[in-house]
């Protein structure tokens, strides 16, 4: 290393610090960097052994990867294939058969999703002034509020929908259920976040010219929060929308059930069809609800 | 409360200084109402439509009290050796399933960003791609790879590096657009080539960001991982559809409760992770 001495020889007009204390700075500068060398690989060692367990665990051997991944190509060969043999693509009539019966089964599943989300979102903003440090005072109620929503988002949909299935009976109805119960407690963890970073003022307003806890929140608080509100819940009607094409897999409702039985009977063309609806009704409603959020927020809009 | 007592003048001359306030245009004061109606008779015609009446929720509610009492106590019955492996191997398939995708989807990532590749083509091409992937949930992904790869955990695996490689795409790819040039820009003027200026200019400020976005989707996989054995690609979701089926609901409370718990100590443990990661 003789950084400073050569910089010395030129003319420059950059300050050479002398070799002793530019010596001591390297070297603090060289430890700094192995430390964090020395944690870096530390953190790769762990996740190595964390990942070989895992691999142990879940029975992957990597030899047999690359056959594996041959059948996943032959698999989409014949998602696009009829059975006649031609390519789906030649005669989308044929391809898209039951257009009518899938179509009526999409517009049930949208209307779950959008049932269980207004269901969902209702329970959620009862519960959220119930949750939220600025309008309940109550530590118990908070408390056992704040732990009910936990619950309800941390159970899988699935999970509620295969026991609402046995408790209420097949159809849409249970999966309705499971998903207003999951939406309530993730849209009321959002929405407690929300009303307790309102500005407080408002509300202290009311309050002091008299109005009560109710009048204070309808006229305080909800002003502020309702149009993040309805930011969350359209967010969140566009993944219940998701979720409830799976529903059917438990025989909860909409598309999903068709979708089981033709991947489970190996009718390729049926399933590449309903994917291509389902992934089409996705788009368009991402697209729609993305737009109405922009209009939520007009000034925040790109 | 009481109002402000005005007089008959005052009123009229607030009204007549705020038009806007206090006579507002109809459109404007029939566009709430209308669509409140509308949202309202939607949920309505959903209701009716998907059979939903009270007198099936009661019925349901009546059937759901007598299993919640089926409960209590949880007990595995003997099985809690047989869970715990269950529980293992969830916790595995959804690690190795966000491993996958995360590395899978960086270059991808890379690629979708505009700030990199500035072929218009390309940034729309792979965003719309990647936002196909995302609209197909993890189940039909483990469905369409049990199809391939036969029943079991390795299924699951991959089924989640599919639906996470593309929600990683996109996340990666806005992260990297929020980046600043200047770092960039400062390792091109001192003659470093487009991978030097990747490496350099742009990792160090994406990589905490990353791993923290990474470590955040292990957290929610397992949550994942605990469904996608209902269709039978491993881990304890299997057990559980198991239990429900034939209606042992100490088993159901008892496997929900681990799951719960395996949940929360994923959360604790995630979250420390990136505190420590935040500090350096």
């Amino acid at each position: 290393m003789n950084i400073g001495r050569d910089a010395s020889a030129s003319p420059s007009a950059v300050v050479v610090l002398p070799d002793d204390r530019l010596g001591a700075l390297h070297r603090a500068y060289a430890a700094v960097g192995a430390r964090r060398r020395l944690k870096l690989l530390a953190g790769l060692a762990v996740l190595a052994v964390a990942v070989a367990v895992s691999s142990r665990l879940a029975e992957i051997e990597p030899a047999t990867m690359w056959d594996k991944f041959g059948g996943f190509t032959s698999y989409f060969d014949r998602l696009a294939t009829l059975d006649s043999g031609a390519r789906v693509w030649t005669d989308p009539v044929e391809w898209f058969w039951g257009l009518e019966k899938w179509s009526i089964l999409l517009g049930q599943t949208l209307l779950m999703g959008y049932v269980g989300t207004l269901w969902g979102a209702a329970f959620a903003f009862v519960l959220c002034f119930a949750a939220s440090r600025t309008t309940c005072h109550n530590g118990w109620i908070r408390f056992a509020a704040l732990r009910f929503l936990e619950f309800c988002r941390t159970v899988p949909v699935l999970v509620f929908a295969l026991v609402f299935v046995v408790a209420f009976g097949l159809g849409p109805l249970p999966g309705v259920l499971a998903l207003a119960i999951h939406t309530a407690g993730a849209l009321g963890k959002l929405f407690t976040e929300i009303v307790e970073n309102a500005d407080a003022r408002p509300a202290e307003g009311v309050r002091a010219s008299g109005g009560n806890l109710v009048e204070s929140i309808r006229f305080g608080v909800l002003p502020q929060v309702l149009s993040s509100f309805a930011s969350y819940a359209l967010l969140r009607f566009e993944i219940n929308v998701r979720e409830a094409t799976v529903m059917g897999f438990v025989g909860a409702g909409g598309i999903g059930e068709e979708l089981l039985i033709a991947i489970r009977r190996f009718y390729y063309s049926d399933v590449s069809a309903i994917l291509v609806l389902i992934i089409l009704t996705v788009f368009v409603l991402d697209i729609a609800t993305e737009r109405l959020r922009g209009r939520l927020f007009p000034g925040e809009s790109k | 409360m009481r109002g402000l007592d005005l007089t008959a003048d005052e009123l009229a001359g607030l009204a007549q200084r705020h038009p806007a306030l206090m006579n507002p245009p109809l459109r404007n004061r029939l566009a709430g109402p209308a669509v409140t109606i509308a949202i309202l008779g939607l949920f309505v015609f959903g209701l009716w439509s998907l059979d939903i009446s009270p007198v099936r929720l009661a019925g349901g509610a009546v059937a759901l009290a007598r299993f919640t009492e089926l409960m209590v106590p949880p007990d595995p019955l003997g099985h809690t050796l047989l869970f715990l492996d269950a529980l293992a191997e969830t916790l595995a398939i959804s690690l190795l399933g966000t491993l996958i995708a995360a590395v899978l989807a960086f270059p991808v990532g890379l690629v979708a960003a505009r700030n990199v590749v500035r072929n218009p083509v390309i940034h729309i091409l792979t965003r719309r791609i990647l936002d196909i992937i995302r609209s197909v949930d993890v189940l039909v992904w483990a469905l369409v790879w049990i199809g391939v790869v036969g029943l079991g955990p390795f299924a699951g695996v991959l089924a989640i590096a599919c639906s996470d490689f593309g929600a990683f795409g996109k996340l990666f790819s806005e992260t990297v657009e929020t980046t600043g040039e200047r770092a960039r820009d400062g390792v091109r003027a001192a003659g470093g080539g487009r991978l030097d200026e990747i490496r350099f200019g742009l990792l160090p400020q994406v990589l905490p960001v990353i791993a923290g976005q990474v470590l955040y989707y292990f957290e929610s996989n397992v949550r994942s991982a605990t469904i996608i054995g209902i269709v039978g690609a491993g881990g304890i979701g299997l057990h559980l559809y198991e239990a429900i089926r034939t209606l042992e609901w100490r088993e159901v409370s008892f496997l929900v409760l681990m799951i719960l718990v395996a949940v929360a100590a994923m959360d604790w443990i995630s979250s420390r992770l990136r505190a420590a990661m935040r500090a350096g």
